[in-house]
C-alpha cells in the first residue's frame, strides 16, 4: 500500500514538478486554442464544400475529409515530423504538431458541421432566400446559429477531443504537459508527475464531459 | 387601429386595376425535372390589386409554377417578369427583385430562433439596410397589420400554426412587396385555424395588394378571388372569374375537379 | 516531372517497399488483432453497464457514471505511461501489448456505455410500458424490446467512435508494441527513407477507410429514415 502511494501519489515529488507541469500546461493550452480555432474554421469550410451541389468541390473535399479520418492522428504527426524533412521540408516541432492535428481535426469539425447544415429543412433556406437575402447572409444568419445549436453536443465532444489529442504533442518533443511530466518520471523513477497532469487532464476536461452528457440528454428527449 | 395601419398600406402600395402592366407576366414557362416535363407553355399575366387563386389536382405543378415566380425553382424555360424586369435576364440580380415577390409557404418556414418580430426584421436588416430601430417599428406595423402586434416577442414555437402563419405573412410584406405569392399557406393548419389566415388575406386584398395564391380552399377561391386559374398535368387548363370556373367551366376537366371538390 | 520523381523517391521507393513490406504486413496483423480484441471487448463492456444503469441501483449509476466520465476525459497516452511504466513499481507488471489493449478497452467501453445508454434513453416509453403491460418482465422487455432498437440508433455513433479508438493503437509506438507504426518508425530509422512511413499510412487507410465509409453511410441512413 505503501508502496502504491509512493509509486503514484507521492505528495512531495508532484508537488516539486508542478511549477513545471504548469509550464507545459501552458504549452498544450496554447496548440489547443490554435487547433480549435483554426480547425473549427477549417472544418467550417470543409463542411459547406461537403454540402456543396458542385461536384468538383465536394468530391475532394468527401476524399480529403475520410482520408484524414482514416489516418491516427499519430501516424500524420510523425510523417510530418520525421518523414517531410526527407524531402527538405523542416518544420519546428510546433509548426508539426500544429499541421499534423489541424488536418486531422478539421476533417472531424467537418463532419459535425456537416450534420448540423444536414439537420436544417430546405425551408428555412427558401424562406430567407425568398426575402431576398443572399447566400451568405442565409448561411450567416439562418443557417448556422441553428446547425451550431444542433449539433452543439458534438462540438463539445470533438472539442474534449482536441485537448487530449495534444497529448501526442510530447511524441514530437514539444514541451507540453505530458511531455514535462514524462521527462519528471524518466528523472526520477516514480509515476506520480504522470498521475498529476492525469489529474489536471482531468479537472480540465471532467466538466466538459460532464456537459456533453446533460446536452445530449437534453436533446434525445 | 388594426384599420388605420391597413389604409396607410394601401396608399403606399400600387392600387388602381387600371394599369394596364402586369406586375407578374410568365411567358412561355417550362420547368422539367430530368425526363419528365413538370409545367409546358405557362402564360399567366397579374394585374396590380388583382388576386389570382391556382387550383388543381396534386402534381399539376402549380406549386413549381409558383416557386418559378421568384426562382426558388429554376425554370428550364420561358420568361417570367416581375415589375417589368425580366428574372431570367443574367444581369438582374434576383436578391434585389426577391424584395419585391413576398412568399409565404405551406409550412410556415419561420426562423425557430428568432422572435415574431425578429423573423420579420431580419430581412429589414439585412436587406433593406434600416438600422435596429426602424426594422423593428416596420415589422411591429407589419405584425399589427396581421393582427399580431402583441405577440411580437413570441418565438415560433409559442405560436399555434394559424398565428405562425401570420407571421409568415407579416415577413412577406414587411418588405413592401409588389406581390406576394401564397403556396398553400392554410393547407398545414388545423381547420380551426384556417379562418384566422384567410382572414389577414381578405383585408390584404382589400387593400389592393397583389396576390397569387395556390390553393385548395374553394370556397375562399370562390368568394375572394378576381380570377381562378385551373391547371392540370403541368398545362392551365382554363382561366377567368370565379363564377365562370365553378358554375359554367367551359372545360370538361375543370368541370370534372370542381364538381368532385363539391 | 523531375519533382514529382523526386517525390516518389523520397516517399514511395520501390527497393524500400520490396524490403520492408513483410515488416509492415507483420505491423498490420498486430494492429488488426488489437483492435479486433478492443472492439469486442470494449463494446461488450460498455454494453452491459448500460443495461446495468437500467436498474436503476443509485450508488451503482453514481458509479458507472463516474467510470464513463473518467475515462472519456484522460488522455489514453496518459494512461498508457501510467500502467506500462508505473505499474511494475508496485509489482504488476503487463506486457505493452496488454496495456494498450486494456486502456483502449477501457475508452471505447467509457464511450460506448454512453452512446448506448443514450440509445436506450431514446426508446420511446410507450415501448416499455406497452411490453411490461402484456406481462414481461423488466429483463426481457430491456433484451428483445429496447435494446434492438437502441443499438439501430447508436449503430453510426458507435462505428465512428470505434473507428477513432482503435486507430489509437498507433500509440502503442510509444511503449515498444510491435504494431504498424512502431514497424514503419523502426524501418524508417534503419533505411533512412520516408518510404516506410507512407507504406504505413497508407496501411492504416486501407485498414480504417472502409469502416470510416461504413460509418457514413449508417449515418445517411438514419438521417434518411428520420426525414
Amino acid at each position: 500500500m505503501d508502496n502504491f502511494v509512493d509509486q503514484f501519489f507521492n505528495l512531495d515529488l508532484m508537488w516539486q514538478s508542478l511549477p513545471l507541469l504548469m509550464k507545459g500546461l501552458g504549452v498544450t493550452l496554447q496548440i489547443c486554442v490554435v487547433v480549435i480555432v483554426l480547425g473549427g474554421l477549417g472544418g467550417l469550410l470543409l463542411a459547406v464544400a461537403s454540402d456543396s451541389r458542385r461536384l468538383w468541390l465536394r468530391w475532394p473535399t468527401i476524399v480529403y475529409v475520410d482520408f484524414f479520418r482514416a489516418v491516427p492522428p499519430l501516424v500524420l504527426l510523425i510523417f510530418v515530423y520525421s518523414g517531410m524533412p526527407f524531402a527538405g521540408v523542416n518544420l519546428s516541432p510546433y509548426a508539426a504538431v500544429i499541421l499534423a492535428f489541424l488536418l486531422n481535426n478539421s476533417a472531424y469539425y467537418s463532419e459535425v458541421y456537416r450534420a448540423g447544415l444536414q439537420s436544417i429543412p430546405p425551408g428555412q433556406i427558401e424562406a430567407s432566400r425568398s426575402t431576398g437575402m443572399s447566400r451568405l447572409q442565409t448561411m450567416t444568419w439562418v443557417v448556422m446559429p441553428q446547425a451550431v445549436r444542433n449539433v452543439l453536443p458534438d462540438l463539445l465532444s470533438n472539442t474534449v477531443e482536441v485537448v487530449k489529442l495534444t497529448s501526442l504533442a510530447s511524441v514530437a518533443s514539444l514541451g507540453d504537459l505530458l511531455y514535462r511530466a514524462d521527462m519528471t518520471r524518466s528523472m526520477s523513477y516514480n509515476s506520480s508527475p504522470i498521475v498529476l497532469a492525469a489529474l489536471i487532464y482531468l479537472i480540465l476536461l471532467w466538466p466538459l464531459v460532464r456537459m456533453v452528457s446533460r446536452f445530449e440528454r437534453k436533446q434525445s428527449q | 387601429m388594426m384599420h388605420e395601419s391597413m389604409s396607410s398600406l394601401s396608399a403606399a402600395s400600387t392600387v388602381g386595376t387600371s394599369n394596364p402592366f402586369p406586375i407578374l407576366e410568365l411567358i412561355g414557362l417550362r420547368k422539367v425535372f430530368g425526363q419528365q416535363v413538370v409545367l409546358e407553355s405557362i402564360d399567366l399575366k397579374v394585374r396590380p390589386g388583382e388576386l389570382v387563386c391556382v387550383i388543381g389536382p396534386s402534381g399539376s405543378g402549380k406549386s413549381t409554377m409558383l416557386r418559378c415566380c421568384n426562382r426558388l425553382e429554376e425554370p428550364s424555360g420561358g420568361q417570367v417578369i416581375v415589375d417589368g424586369t425580366d428574372l431570367m435576364d443574367r444581369r438582374t440580380s434576383i436578391d434585389r427583385m426577391r424584395q419585391k415577390i413576398g412568399m409565404v409557404f405551406q409550412q410556415f418556414n419561420l426562423y425557430p430562433h428568432y422572435s415574431a418580430l425578429g423573423n420579420v426584421a431580419l430581412a429589414l436588416r439585412l436587406v433593406k439596410k434600416m438600422s435596429r430601430a426602424q426594422a423593428e417599428l416596420t415589422a411591429l406595423d407589419a405584425l399589427n397589420r396581421v393582427g399580431l402586434g402583441e405577440r411580437a416577442g413570441h418565438y415560433p414555437h409559442q405560436l399555434s400554426g394559424g398565428q405562425q402563419q401570420r407571421v409568415g405573412i407579416a415577413r412577406a410584406i414587411a418588405l413592401g412587396p409588389k406581390i406576394v405569392l401564397f403556396d398553400e399557406p392554410t393547407s398545414a393548419l388545423d381547420p380551426e385555424l384556417v379562418g384566422s389566415v384567410l382572414e389577414v388575406m381578405r383585408k390584404l386584398r382589400q387593400i389592393g395588394m397583389t396576390m397569387l395564391v395556390v390553393t385548395h380552399e374553394m370556397a375562399f377561391a370562390r368568394a375572394v378571388a378576381d380570377r381562378v386559374v385551373f391547371m392540370a398535368d403541368g398545362h392551365i387548363v382554363e382561366q377567368g372569374p370565379p363564377e365562370q370556373i365553378f358554375q359554367s367551366p367551359i372545360q370538361e376537366r375543370t368541370r370534372a375537379f370542381v364538381e368532385q371538390r363539391h | 516531372m523531375g519533382g514529382v520523381q523526386q517525390f516518389s523517391q523520397v516517399f514511395l521507393d520501390p527497393a524500400i517497399i520490396n524490403q520492408y513490406w513483410p515488416a509492415i504486413a507483420g505491423g498490420l496483423r498486430v494492429t488488426l488483432g488489437l483492435a479486433a480484441a478492443i472492439v469486442v471487448v470494449g463494446i461488450s463492456a460498455g454494453l452491459l453497464l448500460a443495461c446495468l444503469r437500467c436498474a436503476g441501483i443509485r450508488s451503482l449509476n453514481a458509479l458507472i457514471i463516474a467510470f464513463a466520465d473518467i475515462w472519456r476525459a484522460l488522455p489514453p497516452l496518459v494512461v498508457i505511461l501510467i500502467f506500462y511504466f508505473g505499474l511494475p513499481g508496485i509489482g504488476i507488471t503487463f506486457s505493452a501489448w496488454m496495456v494498450l489493449f486494456l486502456t483502449l478497452s477501457l475508452v471505447l467501453a467509457a464511450f460506448s456505455e454512453e452512446i448506448f445508454w443514450a440509445g436506450i434513453r431514446a426508446v420511446d416509453r410507450g415501448q416499455w410500458e406497452a411490453a411490461s403491460a402484456s406481462g414481461m418482465r423488466a429483463i426481457t422487455v430491456l433484451i428483445w424490446i429496447v435494446l434492438p432498437q437502441a443499438m439501430r440508433m447508436s449503430m453510426p455513433s458507435l462505428t465512428n467512435r470505434a473507428i477513432a479508438i482503435t486507430k489509437m493503437t498507433a500509440l502503442g509506438t510509444v511503449i515498444g508494441v510491435p504494431e504498424i507504426l512502431y514497424q514503419a518508425s523502426s524501418a524508417q530509422s534503419f533505411s533512412g527513407s520516408a518510404t516506410p512511413l507512407t507504406m504505413g499510412a497508407l496501411a492504416y487507410v486501407a485498414l480504417f477507410l472502409p469502416f470510416v465509409i461504413l460509418g457514413r453511410w449508417l449515418e445517411s441512413r438514419m438521417n434518411w429514415r428520420r426525414h
